[in-house]
């Protein structure tokens, strides 16, 4: 019996496919997540909403928030560290928690370097913005890749700008002639050998889900039909009108994303959505996206 | 001959991939009219409350359940098992019922419990098949009409078969072994493609 393999970290990501994953804040929003469907929770001390209003230094939950929710649901419970926190996220593996998020939506504690981690036997997801930040977190050991967005918006702007960002990446690379690649590595900032597997398979090694600034069921939509394998909401839904119905539509839009008559049927009655925010009116040294390299 | 892949969640991608590598027509179900003319069905891993919530309300449920009753063939993996057994343990979610066992999820603990093992498969003549085992259920008690197909070290059922039902813990379709898919498409009745 072999635990914590590369297989059974990435094939977690691929159980997760095609669902919604939802940030919550309490055992009781786990429990609404659960039973509309989610396939799997993010347990935090804030949504990156309320993050972004209280300022100061954002850091991995409470343990007992997160073993709270942890009780409450038998789906699959993940949690967030900050980038280069090998030790929250030792805390975070300690406690049992199925899935590590090293997130810029927390403050970074290394600026310089993320987490190595390959030598956990719990599997993490990191963001990015393009191929080349993608192909490095997989470097060091991510089994799971979500674009950044900019979390707490309620703005799908930027998942859109790193979704495409990432697919542009690809295709370039694969079209790529072999001579190339050591160039287009360099160019990337991209470990070789990954560039490598990409140009022959035209596909991230990894899961890629899309996050930061979903807040409608066609925003969902949007991002699956452009790629993404599955969904984060963060303040999407918990800081809406009706979380509960919301969560619903979003699930059902997540698995229709090719049929606008369901995505249609999910949009209404839903009440209002989260108040969004421009992405332009947000001063740069608050941008959650430009944190991690 | 045409076999559907449940698609509402979970690693439905990876089942198709391997059926159209087989040579096999394969096509994603989300909506029952969707099951016309299939000769099997497969039910992927994923998320078992998460499959079962979308199952009730895509009116997939009672429609999947009266065609298996007729004698599709239907092969569950990891949260497919679950969602054929008749009894899952804690599990307040509907399944269909299908299969006599009872199941008990999450059976080896979190993720970082997860595992491979190499087992021993009755249906592949005792030769042996690369188990990934990720937050797997275990099959607790099986009825007298069920054949178990492989165990764990430990004695525990993790593959199971009554009359056109399927049902494997482990994830065949996270390897490139062909050998189980193959296994299901002779009980269809359907010819593969030589590869």
């Amino acid at each position: 019996m072999e635990t914590g393999t590369w297989r059974v970290k990435t094939g977690l990501a691929q159980m997760l496919k095609g669902g919604v994953i939802m940030d919550v804040v309490t055992a009781e929003q786990a429990h609404i997540a659960e039973e509309a469907g989610a396939c799997a929770v993010m347990a935090l001390e804030r949504v990156p909403a309320d993050i972004r209003a209280a300022g100061g230094v954002a850091r991995m939950a409470d343990p007992v928030r997160i073993q709270e929710i942890m009780k409450t649901v038998t789906i699959p419970v993940m949690a967030k560290c900050r980038i280069g926190h090998f030790v929250e996220a030792q805390v975070l593996e300690a406690l049992g928690v199925d899935f590590i998020d090293e997130s810029e939506v927390l403050t970074p504690a290394d600026e310089k370097h993320h987490i190595y981690k390959h030598t956990f036997k719990v599997p993490f997801v990191c963001g990015c913005r393009d191929l080349g930040e993608a192909l490095r977190r997989i470097g060091e050991g991510a089994a799971m890749i979500r674009t950044k967005g900019e979390a707490g918006t309620g703005n799908i702007v930027e998942a859109v700008r790193h979704m495409r960002a990432v697919r542009d990446g690809l295709r370039r690379l694969q079209s790529l002639p072999d001579e190339e690649l050591m160039a287009e590595a360099k160019a990337l900032g991209a470990p070789y050998e990954l560039v490598e597997e990409v140009h022959g398979t035209g596909r991230l090694p990894v899961v890629n889900f899309a996050a930061g600034g979903v807040a409608t069921p066609a925003d969902a939509a949007l991002m699956m039909q452009l790629g993404a394998e599955g969904i984060f909401v963060g303040a999407g839904i918990f800081k809406s009108s009706d979380p509960p119905a919301r969560a619903r539509a979003i699930v059902m839009a997540t698995t229709h994303y090719n049929d606008p008559k369901m995505v249609a049927e999910a949009s209404q009655g839903l009440g209002e959505p989260m108040a969004g925010l421009e992405i332009k009116s947000i001063p740069q040294e608050a941008l959650l996206s430009v944190r991690g390299w | 001959m045409k076999i559907g892949v449940l698609a509402l969640q979970g690693a439905f991608v990876e089942h198709i991939a391997v059926l159209r590598h087989l040579g096999v027509e394969a096509v994603p179900v989300r909506l029952s009219s969707q099951l016309e003319g299939l000769g099997g069905l497969i039910i992927p891993g994923g998320e078992s409350t998460t499959i079962s919530r979308l199952m009730v309300s895509n009116h997939l449920l009672g429609e999947l359940k009266r065609r298996g009753e007729e004698g599709l063939p239907i092969w569950g993996t990891c949260a497919g098992l679950i969602l054929l057994a008749k009894e899952v343990e804690g599990f307040e979610d509907p399944t269909l019922g299908l299969m006599d066992v009872r199941v008990r999820r999450n059976a080896f603990g979190r993720q970082v419990d997860s595992f491979e093992e190499e087992l021993s498969i009755l249906s592949l003549r005792g030769e042996s098949f690369r188990g990934v085992f990720i937050r797997a259920p275990l099959v607790e008690w099986v009825g007298p009409a069920v054949r178990v197909l492989a165990t764990i070290a430990n004695g525990t059922a993790v593959a199971v078969q009554e009359g056109n039902f399927l049902g494997t813990a482990f994830h065949p379709e996270l390897t490139s072994d062909l050998r189980f898919h193959r296994y299901f498409l002779s009980q269809v009745g359907g010819e593969t493609a030589p590869i």
